[in-house]
């Protein structure tokens, strides 16, 4: 495959892949850098500018909480939701999609009725009806986002699951007395990757964007910790007076979710069936 | 025709049956009542609050009784303000939700379409890069980001525009949240617009239009329009859909007295009654939204009016 390659011509996407592993790693070792926690109150240091020169990076908001601790945290539950919303959607929709497709036949049709019925729902306002009925937080972003995120993936996966049953490896398979279990396990599922992952790589940025927008809400991460949606919350409540608590986070996420875009599309482009007939 | 669209009509009424079922089961699969506070009340008041609201009587009983005042427009009584219904809050909200909502929707086909032709007729040109450099930013940037951006621009530093707030036949206090709440469905439109035009141009019947020697923009219009727009018209439900999600945004930060925020507040307030009544609401609004988008087809695609 020259996936590889593709990647490799496309400035904007190289570009958007050192800027998502400039947040990994900020995320991961940039609150060593620092003194400050996410929770401790600075009663000195109220609502004060981004300042190099002090202790507090970005800021502090108006608890005196440090803006640079907090960001990164949300930078921490943004790419951890994302990774684990899109590895939950990838694991059902592969289940769901590699059965509806491998079997066929009515129980297919069955199955993506079902899906159809489902993605004709506003899933978003479902999801905020569920946040009424468990209650709001951590754990439920997960459940929410994971119910979010595999309808398409099922679709695509199914797609995949029709072409490769017509294949002769499978024919070899089912003549060599393999059970279809054994066969979607073994053969179906490994050979559907590849397109498969490049549409998680799509489905990353659409779960980070759910998750800061049920936290914006109040729906998803509580107080104290962070998500770069609360931050942005706390920061449109200020523009006024401490704008740097609003365009911060904001600048932050639009970059992630640009950059995470931009590779989703690089990827697809680069892996197009269409352009690299895959014999 | 008519057989096509009551096959949709009879699909549709399923799904929206189906949608209000599960909205009140797992309303009631709920750990905890409604009445639950920090405090716990006496036992007396509490069964009085059950009779009050029907809670004491079986679940199938009270879904007969939720459907028979469904079908009177009657979405119960709200739990957490108490002096209202429902329905007395979506018919306070609903009109400005609708104003913001259809604004923003014309705006994004009016805009999104021309643009969408623009670009594709400058295929691979600076403004055909831009537009779509453009389309993408609109697209992946939320709503909840461009609104309080826009306000910090135009409302804080350049005082052009209210930030927030809300005065009827005010037109100043709808551009931002208009604007932010078009940008994404405008994105798409015009990115849609474009693709499936540049496919349509490559049509062996567009290359025998240009033969008889039509000029450009009658083999556009008279063409080529029809079958292009047939994604634009498919992607009209996702438009709304992502239009009713920004107005919860919107509404929440501009302050908007719409349905969006009553939405949002129920949610917080863990308000079953308005929280279930406005999903269906918005579930109901998809679906017109999807019946509306069978006939576009019919309309634009004449194979499927004449399929019976």
């Amino acid at each position: 495959m020259s996936r590889g390659r593709g990647l490799r011509s496309n400035p904007a996407a190289i570009t958007s892949c050192v800027v998502v592993a400039a947040y990994v790693l900020l995320a991961l070792l940039g609150p060593s850098f620092s003194p400050n926690d996410i929770q401790t109150l600075d009663w000195n240091n109220v609502a004060t500018a981004p300042a190099l020169s002090g202790s507090h990076w970005f800021g502090t908001d108006r608890l005196g909480r440090d803006l640079y601790a907090r960001t990164l945290e949300g930078m921490r539950t943004s790419l951890s939701v994302g990774l684990v919303g899109s590895l939950i959607s990838l694991a059902v929709g592969i289940a769901f999609g590699a059965v509806s497709g491998y079997v066929g036949g009515r129980t297919d049709r069955l199955m993506m009725r079902f899906i159809e019925v489902l993605s004709g729902l506003p899933l978003i306002f479902f999801v905020i009806l569920l946040t009424v009925i468990f209650g709001h937080g951590r754990h439920f972003l997960f459940v929410a986002i994971g119910a979010v995120g595999w309808l398409s993936m099922a679709r695509i996966v199914r797609g995949q699951a029709l072409s490769i049953r017509r294949r002769d490896y499978i024919e070899a398979a089912v003549a060599s007395g393999a059970g279809a279990a054994r066969i979607i396990v073994k053969h179906v599922v490994p050979n559907l990757m590849g397109p498969v992952i490049v549409y998680a790589a799509l489905t990353v940025p659409q779960i980070i964007m759910f998750e800061s927008f049920l936290s914006f809400l109040g729906l998803g991460e509580q107080e104290p910790h962070a998500s770069l949606g609360t931050l942005i919350a706390e920061g449109a409540g200020e523009i006024e007076t401490a704008a740097w608590i609003l365009w911060i986070p904001c600048t932050i996420l639009a970059a992630l979710l640009l950059s995470l875009n931009i590779i989703g599309d690089g990827l697809r482009e680069a892996l197009d069936l269409k352009d690299h007939p895959r014999s | 025709m008519h057989r096509y669209f009551l096959r949709r009509l009879a699909g549709a009424i399923p799904t929206l049956f189906i949608i209000i079922t599960l909205a009140f089961f797992l309303m009631r699969l709920t750990p905890g009542g409604p009445f639950d506070q920090e405090q716990a009340l006496p036992p007396e008041i509490v069964a009085n609050l059950e009779r009050a609201y029907g809670l004491d009587r079986p679940v199938w009983v009270q879904y007969g009784r939720y459907l028979a005042a469904l079908a009177h427009g009657d979405f119960g009584p709200s739990f957490k303000y108490k002096d209202f219904s429902v329905t007395e809050l979506i018919a306070q909200g609903f009109p400005v939700t609708c104003e913001l909502g259809v604004i923003a929707l014309a705006l994004a086909l009016l805009i999104g379409i021309p643009l969408g032709i623009v670009a594709s007729l400058h295929h691979r040109s600076p403004i055909d890069e831009v537009a779509m450099a453009l389309a993408v930013v609109g697209i992946t940037v939320p709503t909840f980001v461009v609104l309080p951006l826009l306000g910090l621009v135009f409302g804080v530093h350049l005082h052009w525009l209210p930030v927030a707030g809300w005065e009827p036949k005010s037109l100043r206090h709808l551009v931002l949240p208009v604007t932010a709440l078009t940008l994404p469905p405008l994105a798409y439109v015009s990115r849609m617009t474009r693709g499936s035009l540049l496919e349509t141009m490559r049509s062996p019947y567009i290359r025998t239009a240009f033969a008889k020697g039509l000029p450009l923009h009658v083999v556009i219009m008279r063409h080529a329009m029809r079958p292009a727009l047939l994604p634009v018209a498919g992607y009209l439900p996702p438009a709304v859909a992502s239009i009713l999600t920004g107005s919860l945004v919107v509404e929440s930060i501009a302050g908007l007295p719409g349905i969006g925020r009553y939405l949002v507040q129920g949610a917080l307030n863990r308000d079953y009654t308005l929280v279930m009544g406005m999903v269906i609401l918005y579930s109901a609004l998809l679906i017109a939204m999807g019946l509306i988008v069978d006939l576009l087809y019919a309309w634009l695609d004449p194979r499927i009016r004449f399929e019976t």
